[in-house]
């Protein structure tokens, strides 16, 4: 096989501080070379440094990037050009921002066919559509006219493998391509890659950080951290004999974990709903008339158990987290009853509901929107004792409640006069679940915490969510759209679609064998590991 | 003697004690102590703040007013009489203002600027150049001139040498080094420099006052030196109180109408769709020839033309803060739109916290940082705005002194041949420092307080 490029002991400098130490690998033509590693490892620092679009107060301090035989670095500008789009492509992580909100599909694609190959009009057309058809783009002769936002994120992601590949490059660099995707898109999307990477003898570099993904497509692994690669291997080798003790802990903590889930059949009931229907009116007009009605939760009934967790599952849209605003009292409710401890809290009003705040509260997706940026970490977790007068009035009593708290969520006690932008992610999760546990609640609605973590810090989080369960007895609503968790830290599993629950039950019962359709093809395409571990 | 309060005067020293104690209130948070420390690391900014704090000295100089009692004269009532209110600022320039001439003269100049016909002993008419009245002979320009910048250093120095010590705590030496090495972590060499140059200006300006009209005089002989710094407060004036008063407005209006939605948000965008599609200057006209017709209907409101003009002012500075609110709160529904939407405002919600704790807690302390940068940009508009009204003649009373006022007058100077240059120029060079040293800090202000532009 031939090397299609040759990184050599790259590093990259930025005002003195080395953000890729001697990075060296190398991609063969038409094989899969995946780059693993958290956020903030290098990854993308690395993919850029290759098609050279680095942020100018990056600089190249050392090594050298050889395509084919040509030294990257010592290209001229216009040269460079010619070889970006041409040679080496690039597909990105977000495809709604990636793609011009004005021009449409085809006109996007036929740029860059204009630019690189100078065909004529008719033939680029040909050309697009037969691109189109490659990337198994329905009716692509009638999606030639259409604008991005008519698209769905899978097809919009596939319009950018379109222009990618429009020019025939050799190299293509997908920078976390699937992760703004749902499973079973992502499944579809991954295929294609896979497929046209075969057809084509193409050679890939594929960023990610999630192994399952790797797992599924690529030939060779790399992986990175803090701006080295810890080890590469072929990807058999690497999945069921790693040498590195950090792959080790990656590839632990990718794998879901089934022990010391106790199991205790039908315990006492806290909270449960019967067919709540939350419909958003569709407002046109003038005079603001209610045209029709979006059904984000159409008749939903489902039941949490006393100090166990219910996960409830589904892909975005599905109406998982307007569930989570409907049992808070924050949307008003179209239809249904939410009984908690028998009490309707549908009937209350907002002052009766006060004693009921208390007892659900709820942990965000987004750790950086979750938090006030202008109030210190103590004042974020006092808020709530305060407003429902929890524990004592006195300032530094609370104060003592707050440290015991922030060690509880295995932070340190001064961390209080900090504010948040001095955490990071998962740091920063932990002050959410602070601020929770502060009122002493006895449900926390879990809106896809761990969605925005590394895999590492998504199973500390994970660990600190049932270390707190077992101690405290707390419910978990775990709303998550991500599979491989849900056998980790759930008791029971509610799979939704379309704002309706498919399927629901007791989670090694619905995990092993899922009876409705669209919970074994939700199964089906999440990206599964070689069982790491069992050797 | 007794001190007279006129209602501006009262606005302004209430707003500066307000801004004592936000400033205080606010520095008592790291964060904001921090911000601020950010922004005056630039010397420009440093700069631009101690001419900013060197107008705001002349306005508050001329925010102090009294009247003094006049001797009664003998055998008259026992009633006390009062003289004219005066400011602070017309004690120190007293001289110019009984000195004033017949009609134009130029800077530095001995005589009027156009020949006049004069018969002198002999019975012949001629056409010569008058002598000023109040400029001295004696060719002494050079000396006071020496006088005047030694002592403008030195009480600069006086100044430096206290805040030196001030800031030093033990090693004086050591903090007067740095200092002069430019290695602080604050450029307060920049600033020292800028306020040893305004003081110095001042004073030479000041000692030659008594000898020579510096910037001339005008149409009627009136010293345009004190014209210029007399304006200063009507400037910075229009420029903080119209924001003071176009600030509550803003910052409500959009807070409820991004906060409530619904038909709140309905009635408040109408009502500033409505106000910003009516040309201002029609609206400030309308609302300002309204005032001068009551005004004009009521003589008996008022006790001297100062306390009419005064009232004009405020008048006009409520117009312009009723119109000038819209393109704020327009900003501030936005933001507050999308600070309601994140995690934090429904984690709140869900601790049942009141409406009104959410925006004071967590809506308004985010927005900040828009309700600043617009105050510091709105002031520079508002200062150049007052001078465009003043010109077509809808803005202060013609006898007060501004810089509108004196753009509008050189109208007519700048058609005459020779021309008479140094009213539109004096107005010009003081209202254009302020108006920079206002945008230079707003630069640095919105690069600082912007989270967009934090890497």
């Amino acid at each position: 096989m031939k090397t299609l490029l040759s990184v050599e002991n790259l590093s990259l400098t930025v005002a003195g501080e080395k953000l890729l130490k001697d990075i060296s690998f190398k991609i063969q033509q038409g094989e899969v070379f995946a780059l693993v590693g958290e956020s903030g490892s290098g990854k993308s620092l690395t993919s850029l440094a290759i098609i050279r679009l680095l942020p100018d107060v990056i600089s190249v301090s050392s090594g050298d990037i050889k395509l084919k035989n040509d030294s990257l670095f010592l290209l001229p500008e216009y040269k460079m050009q010619k070889v970006r789009g041409k040679s080496i492509a690039m597909i990105f992580q977000e495809p709604m921002s990636a793609l011009n909100p004005v021009m449409t599909i085809g006109e996007q694609v036929a740029e860059v066919i204009k630019i690189h190959l100078g065909l004529k009009k008719e033939a680029i057309k040909e050309k697009v559509i037969s691109l189109f058809e490659e990337v198994t783009l329905k009716d692509p002769k009638e999606r030639y006219n259409w604008y991005p936002h008519q698209l769905s994120g899978g097809q919009k992601q596939r319009v950018m493998i379109a222009i990618a590949l429009a020019c025939e490059p050799d190299l293509l660099i997908a920078d976390e391509p699937t992760t703004a995707l749902d499973v079973t898109i992502q499944a579809k999307v991954l295929k294609l890659l896979k497929k046209i990477q075969v057809r084509r003898n193409l050679s890939i570099l594929f960023i990610t950080h999630d192994m399952a993904v790797v797992a599924q497509v690529a030939d060779r692994v790399a992986v990175m951290r803090y701006g080295e690669i810890v080890e590469e291997a072929k990807c058999d080798v690497f999945f069921t004999d790693p040498q590195h003790p950090y792959t080790q802990s990656l590839l632990r903590d990718a794998l879901p974990s089934k022990e010391g889930r106790g199991v205790v059949h039908n315990p006492e009931r806290l909270l449960e709903i019967e067919d709540l229907k939350v419909h958003f009116p569709i407002k046109k007009g003038f005079f603001q008339r209610t045209v029709g009605h979006v059904k984000a939760v159409d008749g939903v009934s489902f039941s949490i158990p006393k100090g166990k967790t219910l996960a409830l599952v589904g892909e975005s849209g599905s109406g998982k987290s307007t569930i989570g605003q409907a049992i808070l009292s924050l949307i008003p409710l179209t239809e249904g009853s939410i009984q908690f401890e028998d009490q309707d809290l549908t009937k209350l009003s907002s002052l009766g509901l006060k004693p009921y705040r208390r007892k659900i509260q709820v942990v965000f997706q987004d750790p950086f929107s979750a938090l006030n940026p202008r109030m210190t970490v103590g004042d974020i977790i006092r808020e709530g004792m305060v407003s429902l007068g929890i524990g004592s009035k006195n300032r530094a009593l609370q104060d003592v409640k707050i440290s015991e708290l922030l060690l509880k969520v295995e932070l340190e006690a001064d961390h209080m006069h900090r504010y948040p932008h001095e955490f990071s992610g998962g740091q920063r999760q932990r002050i959410g679940i602070a601020r929770a546990l502060a009122v002493e609640p006895e449900l926390i609605i879990c809106d896809e915490p761990t969605s925005a973590l590394d895999v590492t810090v998504r199973t500390q989080i994970l660990k600190l969510l049932q270390k707190l369960q077992h101690e405290s007895g707390v419910s978990y609503l775990f709303i998550t759209h991500d599979l491989s968790i849900v056998s980790t830290i759930a008791d029971e599993i509610a799979v939704m679609k379309e704002g309706k629950i498919v399927e629901q039950g007791f989670v090694e019962n619905v995990m092993e064998n899922p009876q409705h359709p669209y919970t074994q093809k939700l199964l089906r395409s999440a990206p599964k590991l070689p069982n790491y571990g069992e050797k | 003697m007794i001190f007279s309060l006129l209602w501006t005067d009262m606005l302004v020293w209430g707003l500066l004690c307000v801004l004592i104690l936000l400033g205080w209130g606010a520095s008592r948070s790291p964060q904001v102590r921090q911000q601020w420390h950010t922004i005056f690391r630039s010397s420009i900014a440093m700069a631009s703040t101690i001419i900013l704090l060197f107008y705001l000295f002349f306005t508050l100089l001329d925010s102090v007013h009294l009247r003094f009692a006049i001797e009664p004269a003998e055998g008259k009532s026992e009633q006390v009489q009062y003289s004219e209110i005066v400011s602070l600022l017309d004690l120190i320039f007293v001289h110019n203002i009984e000195g004033t001439e017949r009609t134009y003269s130029a800077p530095f100049s001995q005589h009027e600027y156009t020949k006049s016909i004069v018969v002198d002993a002999n019975g012949v008419t001629k056409q010569e150049y008058l002598p000023l009245k109040h400029v001295s002979n004696r060719d002494e320009s050079i000396q006071t001139s020496l006088i005047a910048i030694m002592i403008g250093l030195t009480i600069s120095m006086i100044f430096v040498f206290i805040h030196i010590f001030w800031r030093s705590k033990g090693g004086f030496k050591d903090t007067f080094r740095l200092t002069f090495q430019g290695k602080t972590e604050l450029p307060w060499r920049t600033a020292y420099v800028t306020m040893t140059l305004l003081i110095t200006l001042f004073t030479w300006f000041y000692m030659l006052s008594f000898d020579y009209h510096v910037l001339g005089t005008d149409k009627v002989g009136g010293d345009v030196l004190y014209q210029s710094l007399k304006s200063i407060r009507t400037g910075v004036l229009i420029g903080i109180l119209t924001t003071l008063i176009m600030l509550p407005v803003a910052i409500l209006l959009g807070v409820s109408a991004g906060l409530f939605r619904g038909w709140v948000d309905d009635v408040i965008q109408y009502l500033y769709t409505t106000l910003s599609s009516i040309p201002g200057v029609l609206l400030i006209a309308a609302g300002v020839l309204s005032m001068q017709v009551m005004m004009n209907n009521n003589p008996t409101w008022f006790e001297s033309t100062l306390e009419r003009s005064d009232l004009r002012l405020l008048f006009l500075i409520l117009i312009l803060g009723i119109t000038s609110w819209t393109g704020l709160c327009r900003l501030l529904r936005a933001e507050t739109l999308k600070i309601s939407q994140m995690e934090f405002v429904t984690a709140a919600k869900a601790f049942g916290v009141g409406k009104l704790t959410i925006i004071k807690r967590h809506i308004i302390p985010n927005l900040m940082h828009i309700i600043l940068i617009s105050v510091v940009l709105d002031f520079s508009g508002l200062v150049l705005a007052e001078a465009v009204l003043s010109y077509v003649g809808v803005g202060v009373d013609p006898t007060m002194h501004s810089w509108g006022n004196m753009i509008n007058q050189a109208r007519l100077e700048m058609a005459r041949d020779p021309m008479v240059w140094w009213s539109l120029f004096s107005a010009f060079v003081f209202m254009f420092i302020l108006v920079l040293a206002a945008n230079l800090l707003s630069d640095r202000v919105q690069t600082v307080l912007d989270p967009r532009n934090k890497s």
